[in-house]
């Protein structure tokens, strides 16, 4: 019944030649996975999109804006707007965008079954999840620092000459950009945790979106001196604290916005992690 | 080499894999056997850490698979066709893989010609037939030029030219030196490559045996023979090892343990004139299926009986 020996050699080879040396490392699995994300289509289409969103929003307000103002009928809402804050309108659009690509990133790998091939070359499994939240985070922050600084130049030459005017020289400018871009990047990293978390596309996005804006809505109807306590530490607050201009006694500082959003964070990794280890693949 | 110990999986109250021992050799096809939800793919999936086990331990060339330093270089691995982002191209898919373990993007390009994906590598891989994505599969699992190739069930959804490659390419690798285990439910098709067999049901080890023994054990390679003279031909055909039956007043006799070509020629010897001489051998299928009726895990409403039944 043996067909082995159809081949010349008739006994196993018990020595085959050196084996090149092959080994898994931290580096290269983070190469791996900024291969694998850039070599699908619906990455490039949806940083373009989050990209298109900062920007386009950006502007889009600040003409609404000036042209408001130039008819002499600023709506009381808009009589506080500054370009910093008009060229961050996109920001909740991009957040969206964002997050759900970095669900996308980890979740979709659970959907398609890629996630096997995934975890058979790096079977301490760890090393994935850090790697695809170091790769998307790092891609997110870049994406969304290129759209604020981009915006803001523009929508500060729109609304120069108006109250909301302002430059880059501007106190806290440079840093509320910077905040933003850090928020965006921390978004996509919370969501490449939350699909690790759920292994579920539709559950990581359902969750983000509810996280970041649907719990604020819901805090609002708890008794007021609650409210004061919790909603400064909701996840959409501190981030919000990272690039507002000016703040107030219920508002976070940028450093503790910073601070507290960098700990959810943290846990929404935590989260991933302890179930990437336990539970099967 | 794989070894397992004790091997279990239990999944709430069904126990999908229970207390398996067994060794797989390098150097030979093992054919890994038993009838669907026998708990092939739930072994394979513990052997390359996908699924924890629940007692009992299962290691790769002397340790647990996740402890290697290159794990792509110790197995290879088939599981279920498409792990795979549909949206990625073979190339891509095969790249992302190789950059974990540094291996050289002339190798993606060596186990791409040796699976013959050259001319869709490209081409996303969502678009591929169940064939082409069976060998995207296979590309994958020589990457690492393993030592262990482990492929469930790789002969589902290929062409006839499909599976003739894949029984060329096992015994290849086998001839390597390598370790290569193959799961099926198709005892037809495990016979043409495999020379050991793991045969499981319902979880349990029912047999670590080889092909041939396996026949044995299942009564086959009886020869039946007629003759005038039965008595003395019984005399005649005696011997160690040669086990003769045959009712009293007939002609003829049931013979193992000889071939049908022995017995004819010292039949010949004797002068003893024969009216029939047949071997009849049991097929592997039926010996297949007489050792996992009672562990089939979805019988059919209809018992088939029938025995040469092969996709």
């Amino acid at each position: 019944m043996s067909t082995a020996t159809a081949t010349d050699s008739a006994a196993p080879a018990a020595v085959r030649p050196a084996r090149p040396p092959y080994k898994v490392t931290g580096r290269r699995v983070l190469r791996s996975e900024w291969a694998k994300l850039w070599s699908l289509r619906s990455t490039w289409i949806t940083l373009g999109l989050g990209l298109l969103f900062l920007i386009a929003f950006g502007l889009i307000s600040a003409a609404h804006y000036k042209s408001s103002y130039d008819g002499g009928h600023l709506r009381p809402d808009d009589a506080n707007s500054t370009a910093l804050g008009l060229s961050l309108f996109g920001t909740n659009f991009a957040q969206l965008a964002l997050g759900v690509l970095g669900v996308l990133v980890t979740a979709g790998e659970y959907s398609t079954g890629m996630i096997r091939s995934t975890l058979a070359a790096v079977p301490r499994r760890l090393p994935v999840l850090w790697s695809k939240a170091a790769v998307f985070g790092a891609v997110a922050l870049g994406v969304s620092l290129v759209g604020v600084f981009v915006a803001f130049p523009i929508v500060s030459g729109i609304v120069s000459g108006t109250p909301a005017a302002l430059s880059f020289s501007h106190a806290g400018v440079v840093r509320s950009l910077l905040g933003a871009g850090l928020y965006l990047g921390l978004v996509g990293v919370i969501g490449t945790a939350l699909g690790a978390l759920l292994r579920s596309v539709a559950g990581g996005i359902s969750v983000l979106v509810a996280s970041l804006m649907l719990v604020p809505g819901l805090i609002s109807l708890l008794p007021t001196s609650w409210q004061d306590d919790i909603s400064p530490y909701l996840p959409s607050s501190a981030g919000e604290a990272m690039f507002s201009l000016t703040h107030d006694a219920t508002t976070l500082s940028p450093g503790a916005g910073l601070l507290v959003f960098l700990g959810w964070t943290a846990l929404a990794l935590a989260g991933a992690a302890y179930r990437l280890v336990r539970t099967d693949a | 080499m794989i070894e397992a110990q004790q091997l279990t999986k239990r999944y709430g109250e069904k126990t999908a894999v229970d207390r398996l021992d067994f060794v797989v050799k390098p150097g030979t096809v093992t054919g890994f056997l038993g009838p669907n939800g026998a708990g092939k793919s739930t072994t394979m999936r513990m052997i390359v850490g996908l699924d924890a086990p629940t007692a009992g331990t299962v290691t790769v060339n002397g340790r647990p698979y996740a402890e290697h330093a290159a794990p792509l270089q110790e197995v290879g691995a088939l599981l279920e066709a498409k792990s795979i982002h549909p949206g990625r191209s073979a190339f891509d898919h095969l790249m992302a893989q190789a950059y974990t373990h540094g291996i050289p993007r002339r190798r993606v390009d060596e186990v791409i010609d040796m699976t013959g994906l050259q001319s869709v590598a490209k081409k996303r891989a969502g678009a591929f037939s169940l064939g082409m994505g069976q060998r995207l599969g296979i590309a994958a699992a020589l990457l690492g030029d393993p030592a262990t190739v482990m492929l469930d069930e790789p002969v589902n959804g290929l062409d006839p030219e499909g599976v003739l490659w894949i029984r060329n390419l096992l015994t290849g690798l086998a001839a390597d030196g390598r370790t290569v285990f193959v799961s099926s439910h198709l005892m037809s098709e495990m016979a043409l490559v495999a020379d050991h067999l793991i045969v499981v049901g319902r979880g349990r080890l029912l047999a670590d045996t080889t092909v041939r023994d396996l026949v044995r054990t299942a009564g086959g390679d009886t020869v039946t023979v007629a003759s005038e003279q039965p008595a003395r031909l019984r005399e005649v055909l005696a011997g160690p090892g040669v086990e003769i039956t045959g009712e009293v007043g007939s002609e003829e006799l049931h013979v193992t343990g000889l071939t049908a070509r022995a017995i004819g020629i010292r039949a010949a010897e004797h002068r003893i004139p024969l009216f029939e001489l047949s071997a009849r051998t049991v097929s592997l299928e039926q010996a297949f299926m007489d050792l996992t009726r009672d562990a089939v895990e979805y019988h059919g409403t209809t018992t088939v009986e029938t025995p040469g039944r092969a996709a």
